[in-house]
């Protein structure tokens, strides 16, 4: 529990860092020096300070959307076992509870943007429903490989309780696994090659376009939500690849701490290395991690390493 | 060492999967000589060091593996490319999201009827392994338009026969290996005078477009 407590605090205020070293990694391979490594944390005290504007035309629904997909994802983020910490909120089948919060996250983010019917906004929307469809269908099959491989439907355990050599009982589908997951970082997180976060020109916006219409501190929660998300993606990435248990609690904390900032940093790099594909071609990316996932949960389910 | 086995078979099907997503032909071509370089990776894991180190033909039939299907062949293919002029498959008859789905599933299928199949000494993911990625060969020869591609389908097709000889361990599978080699050499050869024949006479390289060149009435 005190371990868990710490390692959500430490979530909590390192989330955000990880858009700077994803920034300060682009700016590297640029060749510029880059906005400070705690920008973000920057950005959203400025934006605290603000005041909000609403538009006369948007509802109830645009006021509470930011804080909404906030608490979603905050409420996901804790019933991750994070720093291989067992969740305390953590019961039978929180699995399917931690994916439907991120998609009410999603939805209240889309409602929110629908609201203020600005013809952009309602764009960004429609594409970030479509893809969504994809990756959450890749997720819940990455979870079910998890269940099947613990033998649990409890997210802590389905992450930390699995037999510490499943590398060696079934190191194909692990990779499959790893590289399905990282198609759907990408996704959710919205990053290049889904979605450029960079990006200045509407028509090309997916996330950046449903929240033209927010400000000041509503705009500050959704990116420090974005910076959640990040870290809620780069926990189950940390406990998917490396077996817990094998070391200690303040370790644990060290190694999936570490295991999030690498990430940020491969985020960073596939960013300075490649566009942002072509919206038709999107699709195609996320039903190819769709597929190598389904080859992951056959491959297990054949060559064994299940519990 | 088992476990490597299973990580070579396991990308040999990654790459039917990317082969039959990616629209840039010199993508795919460069996807079809990974698979040919894998091919003559997979023996040296797959031998029991322990029996000894492994007599000549061993050696041979990996080298001519890596060195006509993972370089020699794709370099033919790559200039037939360049001089036909196309980069890239259009109109796939079959979209590309599609083709992933047909591929998954031919994928699973191949992984479920290998189960019943009860082989002693194979890895357990050679025979799916090798069904996938014949038919994601057979699948791309009738699904894409171009001659180019036809002639990748064919050599994915043939990489997959070959697996199959490899993890059978067959008795005189060296020469049968050098046989189906040299029939796929000519092949390429006779592939690449096409391409270049039709794509000066068409100025295009549109292999189904060839079916309105009839006399009767009913093709035109």
């Amino acid at each position: 529990m005190k371990y868990f407590i710490v390692n959500a605090l430490l979530a909590l205020i390192l989330a955000p860092v990880l858009f700077g070293v994803i920034n300060k990694v682009k700016a590297f391979f640029a060749g510029r020096k880059g906005p400070r490594i705690m920008q973000t944390w920057y950005d959203i005290f400025k934006l605290l300070r603000k005041g909000t504007v609403y538009s006369t035309s948007s509802t109830w629904i645009f006021r509470i959307a930011p804080v909404g997909t906030l608490a979603a994802c905050l409420m996901a983020l804790l019933f991750l076992p994070l720093g291989y910490a067992h969740s305390p909120l953590g019961f039978q089948g929180d699995a399917l509870l931690f994916l439907y919060l991120l998609g009410l996250g999603r939805m209240l983010t889309v409602l929110g943007a629908l609201d203020t019917a600005s013809s952009f906004e309602g764009m960004g929307a429609a594409r970030e429903l479509q893809f969504s469809v994809i990756s959450e269908g890749t997720l819940l099959l990455l979870l079910a490989f998890l269940a099947i491989q613990s033998g649990s439907c409890e997210l802590s355990v389905m992450l930390c309780g699995r037999p510490c050599d499943f590398w060696g009982a079934s190191a194909p589908s692990m990779v499959l696994s790893a590289v399905a997951l990282y198609v759907v970082l990408l996704t959710e997180c919205c990053r290049v090659p889904v979605d450029d976060p960079e990006t200045h020109l509407e028509l090309t916006m997916i996330h950046e376009a449903m929240i033209l219409d927010n400000s000041g501190p509503d705009l500050a929660f959704i990116h420090y939500g974005a910076g959640l998300k990040l870290w809620i993606f780069g926990s189950i990435f940390a406990a998917l690849v490396i077996p817990a248990g094998a070391f200690s609690p303040w370790m644990g904390t060290l190694v999936m701490t570490g295991i999030c900032f690498i990430l940020a940093v491969a985020v960073g790099i596939t960013e300075s290395m490649m566009a942002r594909y072509r919206f038709l071609k999107v699709p195609q990316m996320l039903m190819g991690g769709f597929c190598i996932e389904f080859g992951a949960l056959a491959l297990l389910l054949l060559l064994g390493g299940v519990k | 060492m088992n476990m490597t086995v299973s990580l070579i078979l396991t990308a040999f099907m990654a790459v039917c999967l990317l082969l039959s997503a990616s629209s840039r032909l010199l993508h795919c071509i460069r996807m079809v000589a990974l698979q040919g370089v894998l091919l003559g990776v997979l023996p040296c894991f797959m031998w029991n060091w322990e029996s000894g180190v492994p007599g000549g033909e061993f050696w041979f039939s990996s080298f001519i593996n890596i060195a006509v299907k993972g370089v020699l062949l794709p370099v033919m293919l790559v200039r037939a490319m360049h001089k036909a002029g196309v980069k890239r498959e259009l109109e796939p008859l079959a979209g590309y999201s599609w083709s992933l789905l047909i591929i998954t599933v031919a994928g699973a299928l191949a992984l479920w009827l290998s189960r019943s199949l009860e082989l002693s000494g194979v890895p357990v993911l050679a025979v799916p392994a090798a069904a996938m990625t014949v038919f994601t060969g057979l699948f791309i020869i009738i699904s894409r338009r171009k001659a180019i591609t036809q002639a990748l389908g064919f050599l994915a097709f043939e990489n997959g026969i070959a697996l199959f000889g490899v993890a059978m361990h067959l008795e005189y599978g060296f020469f049968v290996e050098l046989g189906i080699l040299l029939d796929v050499l000519v092949l390429v050869f006779v592939m690449g005078i096409a391409v270049f024949q039709i794509s000066r006479e068409f100025e295009h390289i549109d292999a189904d477009r060839l079916n309105l060149l009839t006399d009767t009435e009913e093709g035109k």
